[in-house]
């Protein structure tokens, strides 16, 4: 794997974006956003943030959703997918062509791109799965097979699955209450689609549960992991700290690093998947932390990929977990809030 | 005419009165994407401390009306990896650094003011005395004069005497005016009002906190009207003592609004994190709130609302609308 473009990477830009569609999609609403600045700049795995409720609302974050798609029509546009879950979210699919929204975007860490033709296997969870189809386009122009692997409670929660069909050389769904697809979650299939296809990469977005198991499983047959996370953010720009993880760095510390600019797009392995939610003993500046000699720090990393029931704080154990959704909701929209999203 | 908007931060004069609020803006680098950071007059930084600090776990934020709680608790990098990286990079842009500082014990504090000094660039300190997102309550300095005076005194010692130190109070106390006294009687230049109020959140569906540090600090709109009414006791109090003034403004209405009940200058927060170049769009607001009352220096207004109770319009009090030439 290899950045490829990553670092040449141009900024972000802050806009007035005018709707140009509403549309429900089954389950979701997908909103198309007349954006040539932030379509011109767009990558695979990004996402944009919206400020929401008009100039005298009474919600103050923005909210954060993985792009979709980007076409050249109109000078360039943005195309996001979304569920209703909160006052934010209605908000938005209450709007009509020609309202104008401010946008940001796009912002975060995109799907690095394989240097040489790969079996690709994409995998998504509720709507986790829309920025999944701009990535397999990118990857079929680089020559790589690309499979699907989607899943979700029921049939109108599998995001794409059409698409999926008629553009991945293969397309297995998965729903909970087998409404579509085979019966269960996509984990369950995981093990036979990576044999089937002979995967050499996976990429993966949807709930951290999701995410987690398949790192684990992919590391048993050393295949690479890029998971693009779901963490509630307020600004979505990097400043505010709220959307960090413990990630491990190249140089085997732990850091409590942001989704926002460090992702959202991880390599599986990096990601200490049991500590989401806590602070890790050994992480960077957590209570106590002094620092190790280089020899320490490799030994922790070393432990940190391995050692895969390090204990959960209780009181992140009482994070919600949605039951039908596979996880703390159905993927997609990284900037999922509890309160009035 | 272009009204001027010059304002003093201790005997530092500053383009214009807007700034970040410190643990809003990072140390600047991310805005800068969004708009040019030596256009507003100062960048505070997110407070740093000596060492690096993971902070709390998440969830860290909770988004409540007109407002949000967040419980970060402080994560950063610590003083050396400012000093290398972020600092430089500040007075590369040209911005004006106004670096917030926060400790543990008043060691911390000043120990971090003498290795500031040491450093070139940086326009003030303003030290972090009021958060939050400690595990003790016993940690919040501005919750007790004594406390207060102490950190500020060992800060104001070890500071280079040319640069300004401001003391960011916390509203959470019962008389804010004596803190910011004791403050100012220990050597502070001036004061930041108001940090977060204390607050909580609790999920009605998994029955527990919300947040993973349990209690966290609001800010927003929601907060505005405790920062004005602390701003104007403590002005009334101390008007010869320059405020900086931030909770919950949005719009350069706010701003004027804050800088009527005395503050000189106005930090930007909890906004930014819905529109990153919104210290733009509030100075250029605030520029057109000042010509359209037909205020052409903004020093003028500083404070003004303290007297409006007399009719004739003349300052009478000694305390209103100090012309600085």
């Amino acid at each position: 794997m290899t950045l490829g473009e990553t670092e040449a990477q141009a900024g972000p830009v802050q806009v007035r974006g005018t709707v140009l569609t509403v549309r429900r999609v089954d389950a979701y609403y997908a909103m198309t956003l007349v954006a040539p600045a932030v379509a011109a700049r767009f990558r695979p795995g990004q996402f944009v943030t919206l400020a929401v409720g008009g100039p005298d609302t009474s919600m103050l974050l923005s909210r954060a959703f993985s792009i979709h798609d980007v076409r050249p029509d109109h000078g360039g546009t943005v195309e996001f997918v979304f569920a209703v879950h909160g006052r934010g979210t209605q908000w938005l699919a209450e709007r009509r062509a020609r309202d104008v929204l401010d946008v940001t975007g796009p912002l975060g860490r995109p799907f690095p791109l394989p240097r040489d033709p790969a079996s690709c296997l994409l995998v998504g969870g509720g709507y986790g799965s829309a920025p999944l189809f701009a990535l397999a386009g990118k990857l079929r122009d680089r020559g790589c097979k690309v499979d699907f692997l989607l899943g979700a409670a029921s049939g109108d929660r599998v995001f794409g699955a059409l698409t999926a069909r008629r553009t991945g050389r293969t397309a297995t769904i998965t729903t909970e209450d087998g409404s579509l697809g085979s019966r269960g979650m996509v984990t369950d299939m995981l093990d036979q689609v990576i044999h089937e296809a002979r995967t050499d990469v996976i990429y993966a977005c949807g709930p951290m549960p999701m995410l987690r198991q398949i790192t684990a499983l992919a590391g048993r047959y050393d295949i690479p992991v890029q998971a693009a996370v779901e963490e509630a953010m307020a600004c979505g720009i990097g400043v505010c700290m709220t959307c960090v993880l413990p990630v491990i760095g190249s140089d085997g510390i732990t850091r409590m690093s942001r989704s926002c600019v460090d992702g959202p797009v991880f390599r599986g392995e990096q990601v200490r998947w049991d500590d989401v939610g806590t602070i890790p003993f050994d992480a960077f500046g957590a209570p106590g932390w002094e620092p190790r000699s280089r020899r320490a720090a490799q030994a922790q990393a070393a432990n940190g990929s391995s050692e895969s029931e390090r204990g959960k704080s209780g009181l992140s154990q009482a994070r919600p977990v949605k039951p039908g959704h596979g996880g703390r909701g159905s993927g997609g929209n990284l900037g999922k809030q509890n309160h009035g999203s | 005419m272009a009204v001027d908007l010059r304002a003093k931060l201790g005997h530092i004069e500053l383009p214009n009165p807007i700034m970040t609020a410190s643990g809003c803006a990072g140390a600047g680098r991310e805005l800068a994407q969004f708009m040019d950071v030596s256009k507003i007059g100062a960048i505070v930084t997110k407070s740093v401390m000596l060492g690096p600090r993971s902070g709390r776990p998440t969830p860290r934020m909770a988004e409540t009306p007109s407002g949000m709680l967040n419980s970060i608790g402080l994560q950063g990098p610590g003083i050396d990896a400012f000093l290398q990286r972020d600092l430089p990079w500040l007075l590369s842009r040209g911005a004006r650094a106004v670096v917030s500082i926060a400790g543990g014990t008043v060691a911390e504090f000043a120990d971090l003011a003498g290795r500031l000094s040491d450093a070139a660039g940086v326009t003030a300190i303003e030290v972090n005395i009021s958060c939050p997102n400690v595990e003790h309550r016993g940690q919040v300095f501005a919750c007790d004069p004594d406390a207060s005076a102490a950190v500020i005194e060992a800060v104001r010692s070890r500071a280079r005497y040319d640069i300004p130190v401001f003391a960011k109070l916390s509203p959470d106390v019962t008389d804010i005016v004596a803190i910011a006294k004791s403050c100012v009687k220990a050597g502070a230049d001036g004061l930041s009002m108001i940090n977060t109020l204390l607050g909580m959140v609790i999920d009605t569906d998994t029955m527990r906190p919300h947040l993973a540090g349990l209690t966290g600090g609001l800010s927003g709109p929601a907060i505005r009207p405790i920062a004005v009414r602390c701003i104007w006791q403590v002005r009334e109090a101390l008007p010869n003592v320059p405020i900086i003034g931030m909770g919950g403004v949005r719009t350069g209405l706010n701003a004027l609004e804050l800088i009527l009940a005395g503050a000189s200058m106005v930090s930007v927060g909890t906004t930014i994190f819905h529109d990153p170049s919104a210290c733009m769009r509030i100075l250029r607001e605030l520029e057109e709130e000042l010509t359209t009352r037909g205020v052409d220096r903004l020093a003028d207004v500083v404070g003004l609302a303290h007297e409006s109770r007399v009719a004739t319009g003349r300052p009478v009090s000694p305390h209103a609308a100090v012309r600085r030439k």
